[in-house]
């Protein structure tokens, strides 16, 4: 069996790579839940790319019913067809498009299907889809036609944590929190992005970055994908690592809210009234 | 043996470990996905089993419990679970014999586990002697001793009183607590559907509205579009917080929860108040002064079309409610709490009292006097979820 070990640029803890591998052997659903910028998403893709394997991106968004990601009969089209006559309006299959779901069930090599942010639709979606990712098979009344997927694909599904998900759906699924990166971790993550980044640099950056994080009520705190991009535009601007020691440059880029920036400004000894 | 014990110490610890998962896990631990290490076990099993970050640590805990003894005996299961793969029917014996052979006190049991573990190189099933099945040695399933070690697998015999004594269906009595998910069901009841006039937006296809119209043409299609309905229901939602409140404290969070997250109202504002609502009301569960509005600017925002959920044990002395004018920073000539309570709920006509005391309760509590004055007033349910039920189905009740 094939194992998954992680990709050239993303760096995977032990525990999710047997979590991932788990979940393809038992053929189960992977439910990845985490901080925002944790790197749901991307697992997907690392894992599309380590097994050589095509990825399907089901985006789930607030009015995203569970029939969307199996097909749509476009009845309409096919109505405004049959008024001129156009060929082919009595094959109703021309009309039936298949969702994201039906498309990888369809593939003709084993292939991995994202559903991405499955807390954002309707809090029944989920139970929805049970029989759907069960026995991979759905029916479409309108042909009279059964979808078996021809090789299972090996489902991951992305939660922000902002609904609660059904029991029913959850214990069908091998479950993984991505827990915010150490330090350690982190500068092998900057490492892979950034395979030759002055080391000074680097633990200047990792240290303003978690004293970032940590400064007091911040709505929204960075996260890896920010401090990738901060990087980015350290080494762009060509600062100097010793500048990091005080006022950051770029905080922008770091954080994304007024009342956060505010926050990091640096505290002058004046009391409040004399200013 | 250790392996089930550490299902039910799960259950234990309050986690919802199925049969289903449990099954799965054996399943997997049946592919060799667990590396024959406790930590690949760990890892294995918590992924299988536990389905949200925040039953991560009770998971830990009932691990932690469960194999202590083990850390040294640490590549177990694998060879172990193939042995006892293909279990055979229980082979005729001696019951006085292996009654006497069998009958070993817990120390020795372990002693000689540990010992065939380390002698054991094959599957032995039917025996007397090793780790396998369907036979009378005290190590293995399915078979029969008077005293052993069940390993994996399903025991033959079992007391009824033991079986009684378990109490397995426990957690199906009535009283589980009551979840966010719940609350979120529940509230989806509140639903009224906006009328078809808004002409701005036509989005949807109005499917009668076609086919009536392509009739009218004799068979050319003509589509019909109309605007989306949606849930029209605004709601205010008061909180009692602090003082006599705090035992109840979760269940108006998980409520609060609920409601916040729930999309389908078209507003939704919430305030606190102290015991009951005075002049002023709080934007923060901590009723500070400088976080706080003039009720009577909240009752002129909010239209009378808002439905109203006050949250509180309404649990206060009489006097408290007719003649003190309430809060820490009142004023002479303010109303007392009362009136502004009538104010509030004559504004809103449609609004409810959610109780966190439990309704058999309410007459013997020591707020029963204030509570049967504010039912008086508004209409009370209790908070569980068939009180809530029922107070949602009276808000959207037309009157």
């Amino acid at each position: 069996m094939e194992q998954f070990k992680g990709s050239n640029g993303y760096i995977v803890s032990e525990d999710l790579a047997r979590t991932v591998n788990v979940a393809i052997a038992l053929e189960k659903p992977l439910l990845i839940k985490g901080e925002p910028g944790t790197g749901k998403t991307m697992l997907a893709h690392a894992i599309s790319e380590a097994l050589g394997k095509k990825l399907y991106i089901w985006n789930i968004k607030s009015t995203t019913k569970a029939q969307d990601g199996l097909y749509v009969y476009d009845a309409v089209q096919r109505l405004y067809d049959s008024q001129f006559g156009v060929a082919g309006v009595d094959d109703i299959a021309r009309y039936i498009k298949l969702g994201k779901l039906g498309e990888a069930f369809t593939s003709e090599e084993q292939c991995i299907l994202l559903i991405d942010e499955i807390d954002k639709a309707d809090l029944e979606f989920p139970n929805d889809l049970l029989w759907e990712l069960d026995q991979m098979e759905f029916y479409i009344h309108e042909t009279r036609e059964t979808i078996k997927a021809k090789h299972r694909p090996i489902v991951v599904i992305t939660s922000n944590a902002e609904k609660e998900l059904p029991d029913a759906f959850l214990r069908r699924c091998i479950f993984h929190y991505i827990a915010f990166p150490e330090a350690e971790e982190m500068g092998r993550i900057v490492k892979a992005h950034f395979p030759d980044l002055d080391g000074q640099l680097l633990r200047q950056a990792l240290a303003a970055f978690y004293m970032t994080r940590e400064l007091p009520d911040l709505q929204k705190k960075p996260s890896t994908s920010e401090l990738l991009d901060w990087i980015r535009a350290l080494v762009l601007g060509g600062i100097d690592p010793a500048a990091l020691t005080g006022e950051l440059p770029y905080p922008g880029v770091l954080l994304k809210k007024n009342e956060d920036l505010e926050k990091l400004k640096p505290q002058t000894n004046t009391a409040p009234w004399r200013r | 043996m250790l392996f089930l014990n550490f299902f039910y110490a799960l259950r234990a610890n309050g986690l919802k470990v199925s049969l289903q998962e449990w099954l799965e896990l054996l399943q997997a631990l049946s592919l060799g996905l667990a590396e024959p290490t406790l930590l690949g076990f760990y890892q294995l099993s918590r992924c299988v089993l536990v389905k949200s970050e925040a039953d991560y640590d009770r998971f830990d805990q009932a691990f932690a419990a469960t194999f202590e003894s083990l850390e040294h005996t640490d590549p177990i299961t694998q060879e172990l679970l193939r042995y006892l793969e293909h279990t055979v029917e229980q082979q005729p014996y001696d019951k006085d014999e292996a009654d006497r052979r069998t009958n070993l006190t817990p120390q020795q049991l372990f002693e000689l586990l540990e010992r065939r573990l380390q002698e054991q190189d094959d599957v032995h099933n039917g025996g007397t002697k090793w780790i396998g099945t369907g036979g009378t040695s005290p190590l293995g399933h399915s078979g029969y001793s008077l005293t052993g070690i069940r390993v994996a697998g399903e025991g033959q015999r079992n007391a009824a009183i033991q079986v009684a004594t378990q109490r397995k269906f426990r957690d199906f009595r009535e009283d589980a607590t009551v979840g966010v998910r719940q609350y979120q069901m529940a509230l989806r009841r509140l639903r009224q559907m906006s009328s078809r006039q808004d002409a701005a937006a036509q989005l949807e296809l109005d499917l009668d509205g076609t086919i009536a119209k392509t009739s009218e043409n004799a068979g050319r299609l003509e589509l019909v579009m109309a605007p989306p309905r949606k849930n029209a229901i605004k709601l205010l939602l008061l909180f009692d917080s602090g003082g006599s409140m705090t035992p109840y404290a979760q269940m108006c969070a998980k409520l609060f929860q609920a409601a916040s997250k729930a999309n389908h109202f078209k507003d939704l504002q919430v305030y606190y108040f102290h015991n009951c609502p005075y002049h002023l009301l709080y934007k923060t569960p901590e009723c500070v002064y400088s976080q706080s509005v003039e009720t009577q600017r909240v009752l002129d925002r909010y239209a009378p079309e808002y439905k109203l959920i006050l949250v509180g044990d309404a649990s206060m002395a009489l006097w408290e409610m007719r003649y003190y004018a309430g809060g820490r920073a009142s004023r002479p000539g303010d109303l007392p709490g009362l009136m502004w309570l009538h104010k509030l709920v004559s504004r809103y006509s449609h609004s409810i009292w959610l109780n966190p005391i439990p309704e058999r309760y309410w007459g013997v509590t020591k707020g029963r006097d204030s509570i049967l004055r504010i039912q008086s007033e508004v209409s009370m349910y209790p908070l569980s979820l068939e009180g809530l039920e029922r107070g949602l189905k009276s808000l959207i009740a037309r009157r």
